[in-house]
C-alpha cells in the first residue's frame, strides 16, 4: 500500500528510521567488535592461556570453560524444560490449575535479574546444598561448599529454563493432532504416542530451544560471577567442584580489573569477539531451523 | 498392517493371554509411570521460584531480625540519612554507611533514561515493522532485532564503555566519562527488542475489520493507525513498555560496565551513578559471608526480585488480557 497523503508519507518516514536506527545498534556493535577482534585473532590467542597478568597470551581456558560450563547446563535444562513442554501440552487437563501455576513460574522465572540468580546461586547451591553435601559426605572438607562448575551451570539450567520450556512447548503445539490421532488409534498407548511420534515430529523445535538455551547461557555472567567463574586460573577443570573460567567473565574482568588498559584491549576486544560469534553464530542457526521447520510445516499443509 | 493385525488377533488366542495380560499391566504401569515423572518434572519451574524467594529472602532476613546485623545497620537505616553525612552509601570504612536510596535513584535514573530512549524507537519501529513493512521486510528486520537481542550484555557494556562513552563525552560534553547517560543508552541495546517485539505482537494483534472500518470512513492511513489501531492495541503496548523498565531495572552486566559506578545522589545524567545491580555484582565477591554488609546485599537483590515480580505480574496480565481480547475480535 503507498502512501499518498503528506501525513501518511511523514509517518511511513518516521516509523522507517526509527526500525533503521535499531538496525544500526546491531550493526554498529557487531561492526566495532568484528573489527577489534580481528585484529586480535591468531591460533595463539584461541589455543594459549592468559600470559603476563593477562596483558598478554590467549583466551584457551575460557573458551573450554564456557564450554563445559554450557554443556552442563544444557544436560539439567533441556530434560527438564521437554518433561515441563510435554506437561503443559500433552498431559495436562484444559483448565488444570497445576498447568497454570507451572505457566506463571515460567513467566515470572524469566522475568527474575539475572543478578538475583547469583544471590540464590550463592545462597542456595553453594552455601546451603554444597555445605550439606560436604557434612554428608566429606566431613572437614570443603569439596561441594564452594563456587565450582556445578552450581554455576545448575544455576544458569535455571535461568534458561524458560527458553527451553517455551521454544519447545511452541513446537509441540505445532504437530497436527491427526498425526496423534492416528498413533492411538493404532493401539499406541498415550505414552507412546508422545515419545515416538509427538516428539520425533517436534525434534526441530526442540533442538531449536536447546541452542537458544545455550546461546543465552553462553553470555550470562551475572549468575556465574559468584557461583563459579574464576579470574585466572592454571589448568582445565576436570571435576565438578572446579573452578571455571568464562568468556563473559573474562571480558568483565579485563575491562574493570586490568592493571594496563591500553595492552589488553586488544584482548578485550579479542575474547568479546570469540564471545559474540558464539552466541550469534548458535543464534542464526536457530532462527535457521524455525524457518526451515515452518517451510516444512507449510508445504505439508 | 500386518502388526495391527496380529495384535488384534491375540487376545483371542487362549494361550497368549496371560502373557498379554502380564503385558497390559506392565503398559499400564509404564504409563502411569511416566505420567507421574513427567508432572513431577514439570513443577522444577515451581520449586525454582519458591526455592529462589526463600533462600534470597533467608539471607535478606537477619536485616530485620539479627541484633548482631543491627549493631552495624537497621532497617530505618537503609532509607533514612545518616546523622552528618546524609544519603550515603559507604557499606566498606571504619564506620559503614548503608543507605541504599542513592542505589535505587541510580537504578531508576539510568532505566528512565533507556526507557525514554527506547520505547519511541521501538513503536515506531513495530509501528512500520506491523503496518508498513512488506512480509518480506518483516521477515528480515524480526530476526535481526532477535539478534540484537541476543547480544550478551557484558559484551553490550563493554561497547558503551569502550566506544560509547568517549563519542558521548564528546558530543555532550559529560563531566564523568562513564555516567548514567552512557549506561542509559547501553541499556536501551538490551530494551530495544522486548519493547519491539510486544507492541508489534500487540499492533498485528488488531483485527483488520478495525482498519478497514476507518479506511472506509475515509480516513487517511496515519489518521487509521494513530486513531484506531494504536489505541486497540494500548494494552499490549503498555505491557511492552512494563516488561521493558523490568528488564531495565534488572539489568547488571550493562550498568556495571558503563556507568561509573559512584554513589551519588543526584539527578545529573552525565555524573557517574552506581545501581542495586551493579551494586551487588561488585560487592558481593569480596563481601565476608554472613557479616551485616552481606546480607544488605541480599536484601537488595530480594527488594529487586520484589520489583521485578510485580512488574512481571501486571505485564503478563495485560499480555493475557490481550490475547484474549484478539481471539474474542476474531471469533
Amino acid at each position: 500500500m503507498t502512501a499518498r497523503a503528506p501525513k501518511d508519507r511523514a509517518l511511513h518516514a518516521l516509523t522507517l528510521s526509527a526500525t533503521v536506527i535499531i538496525l544500526a545498534m546491531l550493526g554498529v556493535v557487531v561492526l566495532d567488535v568484528a573489527r577489534g577482534g580481528a585484529r586480535a585473532m591468531s591460533w595463539e590467542f584461541l589455543s594459549a592461556y592468559p600470559k603476563r597478568g593477562m596483558t598478554a597470551g590467549g583466551i584457551y581456558p575460557a573458551i573450554v570453560g564456557t564450554a563445559t560450563l554450557t554443556l552442563l547446563m544444557t544436560v539439567a535444562a533441556i530434560p527438564a524444560g521437554v518433561a515441563t513442554a510435554v506437561y503443559l501440552s500433552e498431559y495436562a487437563p484444559p483448565r488444570s490449575a497445576l498447568a497454570r501455576v507451572v505457566r506463571v513460574c515460567i513467566a515470572n522465572l524469566a522475568g527474575i535479574p539475572s543478578i538475583v540468580f547469583g544471590l540464590f546461586g550463592l545462597g542456595f547451591f553453594v552455601s546451603t546444598l554444597g555445605t550439606a553435601i560436604d557434612r554428608a559426605v566429606f566431613p572437614g572438607t570443603v569439596t561441594y561448599g564452594q563456587p565450582c562448575l556445578v552450581w554455576a551451570s545448575l544455576t544458569l539450567a535455571i535461568l534458561t529454563l524458560p527458553v527451553v520450556v517455551v521454544s519447545t512447548e511452541e513446537a509441540l503445539q505445532a504437530v497436527p493432532r491427526e498425526i496423534r490421532e492416528a498413533s492411538l488409534a493404532l493401539g499406541a498407548t498415550h505414552f507412546q504416542t508422545v515419545l515416538r511420534v509427538v516428539l520425533p515430529e517436534a525434534r526441530r523445535g526442540i533442538l531449536t530451544a536447546g541452542i537458544l538455551a545455550v546461546s543465552r547461557g553462553a553470555g550470562e555472567v551475572a549468575p556465574i560471577m559468584f557461583t563459579g567463574a574464576a579470574y585466572f586460573l592454571r589448568e582445565l577443570p576436570t571435576y565438578l567442584n572446579d573452578p571455571f573460567m568464562n568468556l563473559g567473565y573474562h571480558v568483565y574482568v579485563l575491562s574493570t580489573q586490568s592493571p594496563d588498559v591500553e595492552r589488553t584491549k586488544p584482548l578485550l576486544y579479542g575474547t568479546a569477539l570469540v564471545l559474540l560469534a558464539l552466541t550469534f553464530l548458535l543464534n542464526l542457526v536457530a532462527i535457521g531451523v524455525r524457518a526451515r521447520s515452518r517451510q516444512v510445516r507449510m508445504a505439508a499443509d | 498392517m500386518a502388526a495391527t493385525a496380529r495384535t488384534l488377533a491375540r487376545p483371542a488366542t487362549p494361550k497368549a493371554s496371560p502373557g498379554s495380560d502380564a503385558l497390559r499391566r506392565r503398559v499400564r504401569w509404564v504409563e502411569r509411570g511416566a505420567e507421574t515423572a513427567i508432572m513431577l518434572v514439570a513443577i522444577t519451574s515451581i520449586v525454582s521460584v519458591l526455592l529462589i524467594l526463600i533462600f534470597v529472602g533467608k539471607e535478606a532476613l537477619p536485616i530485620l531480625t539479627s541484633a548482631a546485623v543491627h549493631r552495624e545497620v537497621t532497617p530505618l537505616g537503609l532509607i533514612v540519612p545518616h546523622p552528618g553525612s546524609g544519603f550515603v552509601w559507604q557499606p566498606v570504612s571504619s564506620d559503614p554507611k548503608y543507605n541504599i536510596l542513592p542505589l535505587f535513584a541510580g537504578s531508576l535514573k539510568i532505566t528512565l533514561i533507556a526507557l525514554m530512549i527506547s520505547v519511541p524507537l521501538s513503536l515506531l519501529a513495530a509501528l512500520y515493522v506491523a503496518e508498513f513493512a512488506g512480509k518480506r521486510t518483516r521477515e528480515m528486520v524480526k530476526p535481526a532485532i532477535e539478534l540484537l537481542a541476543g547480544i550478551p550484555s557484558v559484551v553490550v557494556g563493554f561497547f558503551a564503555l569502550a566506544v560509547m562513552s568517549t563519542l558521548v563525552q564528546r558530543v555532550f560534553g559529560t563531566e564523568h566519562r562513564l555516567n548514567a547517560l552512557v549506561a542509559g543508552i547501553g541499556l536501551s541495546f538490551a530494551v530495544c527488542p522486548i519493547v519491539f517485539s510486544i507492541s508489534e505482537d500487540a499492533l498485528r494483534a488488531v483485527p483488520d475489520t478495525y482498519r478497514a472500518a476507518a479506511l472506509a470512513l475515509g480516513a487517511p492511513r496515519s489518521e487509521t493507525l494513530l486513531r484506531v489501531v494504536v489505541p486497540a492495541a494500548a494494552p499490549g503496548i503498555s505491557a511492552a513498555i512494563v516488561l521493558g523498565f523490568g528488564r531495565a531495572i534488572g539489568e547488571t552486566m550493562i550498568v556495571v560496565l558503563a556507568s561509573g559506578n559512584a554513589a551519588l545522589l543526584d539527578a545529573h545524567v552525565g555524573r557517574s551513578t552506581r545501581t542495586v545491580t551493579a551494586t551487588i555484582a561488585q560487592e558481593l565477591g569480596e563481601v565476608v559471608v554472613g557479616s551485616p554488609h552481606y546480607h544488605v546485599l541480599f536484601a537488595l537483590g530480594a527488594l529487586l526480585f520484589v520489583v521485578t515480580l510485580l512488574v512481571n505480574v501486571v505485564g503478563e496480565r495485560s499480555i493475557a488480557r490481550m490475547r484474549a481480547r484478539a481471539r474474542g475480535a476474531s471469533r
